[in-house]
């Protein structure tokens, strides 16, 4: 039977880029379906009855969800490059980082780019709390996976979309000055020429952004 | 291979994930009860981020937050196996162990509310039933999650085996009425009649105990 692996994903959303790198990481061809979240496909309602979200990936009529479900999905199934390394224990670590920038990180971000004008200022400190674990984390390592992108940093493509937000709506979050290692590792990650492939237009981007949450010239 | 360490408090659900997992497989280990009003070196160095149990110590090799836990000892012990091998069917497996850890907390919020936060609690939480009850595969022909043994899923929907009806006495919240949830039921009754769970469960009147003082404790510093 041929293969066939689906994807059913939303261009400027971070959780189905992780996807797409994963994918175009292990050389599996797939085919992308781009979905209209206010006009949800009935392929996408079949696929994921329970949350009715992106990203979906179909693999020969078989459908997972949850972007980190996925991708350990996908390292199990495709063999050759690996997303997480070998060692359990080691796996346990990256595993735990990825589950901190879900849990922690990207709540924190919401809240200081959409919540309630009291909420955001606290929002900010705490995210940039949670910025500072990611930043020792890195240590002396090029990629949270070592030499090269693994789990985690594709997980934290999250850091490409606060940067947008931070330039959509004129806050500085991520400086160099205090996060050396993670300004770094924002310059390697987006060089990568698969990452940069699977990476949403960074103007367009902050273009939608400004319009959904104010930029500096746009009153809320 | 190096000894087991496993820091926690008696009555947390998420402890007992672990120790289940520990059990069925046999791997023994040593517990560290831990107070959380005044934390250990020990915790604070072996999860520093979130200063939280459980903590599993393996070698001196620290891992925090329970699923976590439960993926390292299903790989570095693979006996009685808590994940099927077939990459699809774990996904789904995975799938079902994160829905039942994040909705699950609604059963915590229940406990730990009143008023209106704590009726939208209720509800989150009778939705997740709903959810489990109508599409969780296997359910109802199955002994377990799981298929005839107890799964990763199974030890990650422990909480409703005994934490949830302490979270109604304390409270007098009805979260699950009786003849509803016929499948998750007779779930229920096939995993606290297993041996190593039966065995591995706190006394009832000790946990309602404990989480009657937290629940005051909490609701009078709000």
């Amino acid at each position: 039977m041929a293969e066939e692996v689906l994807l059913f994903g939303v261009g400027r959303s971070p959780f189905s880029g992780r996807v797409e790198m994963a994918l175009k990481l292990k050389g599996v061809e797939y085919k992308y379906v781009e979905e209209d979240l206010a006009n949800k496909s009935p392929s996408l309602l079949k696929y994921n009855p329970i949350h009715k979200k992106i990203p979906v990936l179909v693999h020969n009529g078989n459908p997972i969800v949850e972007s980190q479900v996925i991708l350990e999905y996908i390292d199990e199934t495709w063999p050759g490059y690996p997303l997480l390394p070998k060692d359990p224990y080691e796996r346990a670590i990256a595993r735990f980082w990825a589950k901190f920038i879900d849990d922690k990180c990207l709540p924190a971000i919401f809240k200081a780019f959409y919540g309630e004008e009291k909420e955001r200022e606290q929002a900010v400190e705490e995210l940039s709390e949670f910025l500072n674990y990611l930043e020792n984390e890195l240590k002396e390592k090029k990629f949270f996976g070592g030499e090269s992108i693994g789990m985690v940093d594709i997980v934290a493509n999250l850091i490409f979309w606060l940067e947008a937000w931070e330039e959509a709506s004129g806050t500085e979050l991520l400086t160099r000055e205090k996060f050396p290692r993670l300004t770094n590792w924002t310059h390697e990650f987006v060089s990568n020429t698969i990452v940069k492939e699977s990476l949403f237009p960074r103007d367009k981007l902050v273009a939608f952004l400004r319009n959904r949450i104010g930029g500096p010239n746009v009153s809320k | 291979m190096g000894e087991v360490k496993l820091l926690g408090t008696r009555h947390s659900p998420y402890l007992h994930r672990v120790i289940w997992a520990l059990k069925l497989k046999g791997i023994p280990y040593e517990f560290i009860e831990q107070d959380l009003d005044n934390k250990s070196p020990l915790l604070l160095q072996s999860n520093p981020v979130h200063k939280k149990i459980p903590v599993l110590i393996h070698g001196g090799n620290p891992i925090a937050e329970s699923v976590i836990i439960l993926e390292y000892i299903e790989e570095k012990w693979p006996q009685n196996p808590l994940l099927p091998s077939d990459p699809y069917e774990k996904a789904v497996a995975r799938f079902w162990v994160k829905f039942a850890d994040e909705k699950g907390l609604s059963i915590s919020k229940v406990l730990q509310s009143s008023g209106e936060e704590q009726e939208k609690a209720r509800k989150e939480s009778l939705e997740m039933l709903e959810i489990i009850e109508e599409h969780a595969p296997g359910l109802g022909q199955k002994k377990f999650f799981g298929g005839d043994k107890i799964g990763m899923v199974d030890l990650t929907l422990g909480r409703l085996a005994h934490w949830m009806g302490v979270t109604e006495e304390v409270t007098g919240v009805k979260i699950m009425e009786a003849g509803k949830f016929p499948r998750l039921e007779a779930w229920m009754k096939n995993f606290k009649e297993d041996p190593v769970i039966k065995e591995n469960l706190p006394e009832f009147k000790d946990t309602l105990a404990v989480m009657k003082r937290h629940r005051e404790t909490l609701l009078a510093s709000k």
